[in-house]
């Protein structure tokens, strides 16, 4: 493998800008992770608008930082207050909280910075490694491996987003379909515009995201009531115990292997890899009854294993063009505006904006090392904040953002709408995110699918012939098929009256 | 919030082998449960201040929506040409999605009775409904009387009726981030966003 590129991309890295916003991202990761309300993926989507600005290759070190910076700062709501503030935290909040009700808080935080920026550290350098094989082997990808790949990366990311299954594979067709609307790329006809002029060139990603994840979560935190968040004032004593550290290696070892496994896979991410870190570790444990009571491996494992994935989540988007989780997909879409079309080209055309984007990690991981263990009583103060000083604050950023993108009144109009879209989605158990992925991919998965079906002169059999296309679908059908078949097959036996029968039936389809 | 079936599986398995023989105080502890139920505990509380479930006849309706959806979808992607397999039309595309849709609603319609994942209107709701107008009055005036009268209502009201702060603090923090904001994108970025001064 030829290092040049990589070496170069450092170059990229240390100038000064860079730096800058490579630090600007990862302390804004860090506070959202801390503060509650907003993700990293309703963040970026917010910042969209400052992207514009700024060069492709600042503007994506700085959203990857936020993304990362996030699984750091979700540690300390876990770990002091109980609330994990990202899913990938709640894990750690069972030994974190334990250790902190036994007065040990600053060693959950302290191994947990250790542990991330170890597992992240880890995931980068894999990532070196492995991303150019990837995009090498994606090179020969013709237009029905995209089809079948861009449907199964839509599956899996339904299937493994919170609430129901089937409902947010429904919200994916809802983001497909809104990907049609505009001009048709193939015959020029115009589709679902009702004849509006500003919906004739289709629906701008901008307004989409920023509505469904910024004011669509906000509006749905309005109608929460909390109590005044409990916050401690200092937090003693974050630097690891040699004994900690030993105690915890293995775990941060086994966690980061396995974050950055779990993290390639689409759909599988941080949550995914903290889960299955920690459940790994108290297998392995001599004594599994201590987890849950303050071990310390139970911290390391999921902090480790999530910030890895986190990492590692960055390969399929930057060498095969699909985003493997709902914040990729609002990169994705960052990188789109800014003219890039992320594939497996990437990493010979654009050298400078891959590694440079890849490099930038290892800057700020070691960034966030700094802010989580000497400055961790900063972020604890930010506990304070109130949530209801923050909404209209970001509301105003957003309303105003999105206008300042095409000065356009119609673009304001939009966002509120998805806003509110975004809202009874969540209300009503759809998750927005495959919707956001779905929309993303939308126009790739249909124009691949015609052209395949162009190259197969209107025989579907045809993807099933080559060995990636057929490999990936036959994946596709067995993960589409198999849950409802399993869940029809247990409750044949429990349920033996005739009443749900008809309704398992349906359910199949 | 949480993930897939397969680590929450692991996690069953990797607890299954547990000992309970210590005694313990009123909150359970970890050994009592398995991964899966400690976890949802964990978002329960998260959950706490949150309206209720929906009944049935709201998952219903919710079902109805989006068959209904579909249907529209459907009737549109005819009405733009359907093509063949060998010759996809523009209407192609949309129609086998709406048609996956339409499916997938009934699909919904069916389990309505068992679904638990929606949630009632509360009388927070209408905390919503009024940061909804607060917007909608936003974007109608914006391009009339420009950005800060609407912005610093906007402000105000989200944090002295919808977020329940002082009156004080309320007065001060909407006028100081208006003012932010016309520092940060009029003065300094020189957005064209519209605005008075």
């Amino acid at each position: 493998m030829d290092f040049g590129p990589v070496l170069d991309g450092f170059g990229v890295v240390l100038e000064p800008t860079n730096l800058l916003y490579c630090l600007i991202g990862v302390v804004i990761g860090m506070l959202i992770g801390v503060m509650p309300g907003l993700g990293p993926a309703a963040t970026i989507a917010i910042l969209l608008p400052v992207t514009f600005g700024i060069e492709p290759v600042t503007a994506i070190i700085m959203l990857a930082g936020i993304f990362y910076g996030a699984q750091y700062g979700g540690t300390i709501t876990s770990v002091l207050l109980r609330l994990p503030g990202e899913a990938s935290s709640v894990v750690t909040v069972f030994d974190g909280h334990a250790l902190a009700r036994q007065g040990r808080a600053g060693t959950a935080l302290g191994i947990a910075a250790v542990g991330s920026f170890i597992g992240g550290t880890v995931s980068i350098i894999a990532l070196t490694l492995v991303a150019p094989l990837v995009a090498g082997f994606a090179l020969d990808f013709g237009p029905p491996e995209y089809t079948a790949l861009a449907l199964l990366g839509i599956l899996l990311v339904a299937t493994v987003s919170s609430g129901g299954r089937l409902k947010a594979v429904i919200a994916a067709c809802i983001g497909l379909l809104l990907a049609t609307v505009g001009r048709d790329g193939f015959t020029g006809a115009e589709r679902f515009t009702f004849d509006n002029l500003s919906l004739a060139d289709g629906l701008d990603f901008v307004p989409i995201a920023m509505g469904l994840f910024g004011l669509g979560e906000i509006l749905y935190n309005l109608e929460e009531r909390h109590g005044a968040v409990q916050a401690p004032t200092k937090v003693a004593n974050v630097w690891p115990s040699r004994a900690d550290l030993r105690e915890s290696a293995g775990a941060i070892g086994r966690g980061s292997l396995l974050g950055f496994v779990l993290g390639i896979l689409p759909g599988g991410g941080a949550t995914l890899s903290s889960l299955a870190a920690y459940a790994l570790e108290k297998r392995r444990a001599k004594h599994p009854e201590r987890f849950g009571r303050g071990a310390v491996e139970g911290v390391a494992a999921p902090e480790t294993a999530n910030n890895a994935a986190a990492t590692s989540s960055f390969i399929p988007l930057l060498t095969l063009g699909i985003p493997a989780n709902a914040t990729m997909a609002v990169i994705f879409g960052a990188l789109l505006i800014q003219g890039v079309s992320p594939g497996p080209q990437l990493v010979s055309q654009e050298p400078e904006l891959f590694w440079g984007v890849v490099n930038s990690m290892y800057i700020g991981n070691i960034l966030l090392l700094i802010m989580s263990i000497p400055l961790v009583g900063l972020f604890v103060r930010i506990l304070r904040v109130r949530a209801t000083i923050l909404a209209p604050i970001t509301v105003l950023i957003t309303l105003v953002g999105v206008y300042t993108v095409n000065n356009s009144v119609f673009d304001i109009v939009l966002v509120i709408f998805f806003g509110v879209l975004g809202y009874l989605m969540k209300k009503f158990g759809f998750e927005p995110g495959p919707l956001v992925l779905a929309f993303v991919l939308g126009s790739l998965l249909e124009n691949s699918l015609r052209r395949s079906l162009l190259i197969f002169d209107g025989d579907p059999i045809g993807f099933f012939t080559r060995p990636i296309s057929g490999t990936l679908l036959a994946v596709f059908l067995l993960v589409a098929l198999l849950p409802p078949l399993r869940a029809a097959l247990r409750r044949r036996p429990a349920a033996p009256r005739p009443d749900p029968a008809p309704q398992d039936t349906k359910e199949l389809v | 919030m949480a993930a897939g079936d397969t680590p929450r599986q692991a996690g069953e398995a990797a607890l299954s082998g547990r000992t309970a023989d210590e005694p313990h105080g009123g909150e359970p502890t970890l050994d009592e449960l398995s991964l899966e139920e400690a976890i949802q505990r964990v978002e329960e509380v998260e959950h706490e201040g949150r309206p209720p479930a929906a009944g049935p006849l709201s998952n219903a309706l919710i079902a109805a929506a989006v068959v209904a959806l579909g249907i529209a979808a459907l009737i549109g992607s005819a009405r733009l040409g359907l093509g063949t397999v060998r010759s996809p039309e523009s209407g192609t595309w949309p129609l086998l999605v709406s048609a996956v849709l339409v499916v997938l609603g009934l699909g919904l319609l069916a389990t309505a009775r068992r679904t638990t994942d929606a949630e009632r209107f509360s009388g927070a709701s209408w905390l919503v409904l009024a940061g909804l107008a607060t917007m909608i009055g936003f974007v109608a005036v914006i391009s009339i009387i420009g950005f800060e009268i609407p912005a610093t209502l906007l402000t105000f009201v989200w944090l002295r009726f919808l977020g329940r702060e002082g009156w004080r603090t309320s007065i001060v923090t909407s006028l100081a981030v208006v003012v932010a904001f016309y520092l940060v994108f009029v003065a300094a970025l020189s957005v064209p966003i519209p605005h008075l001064f």
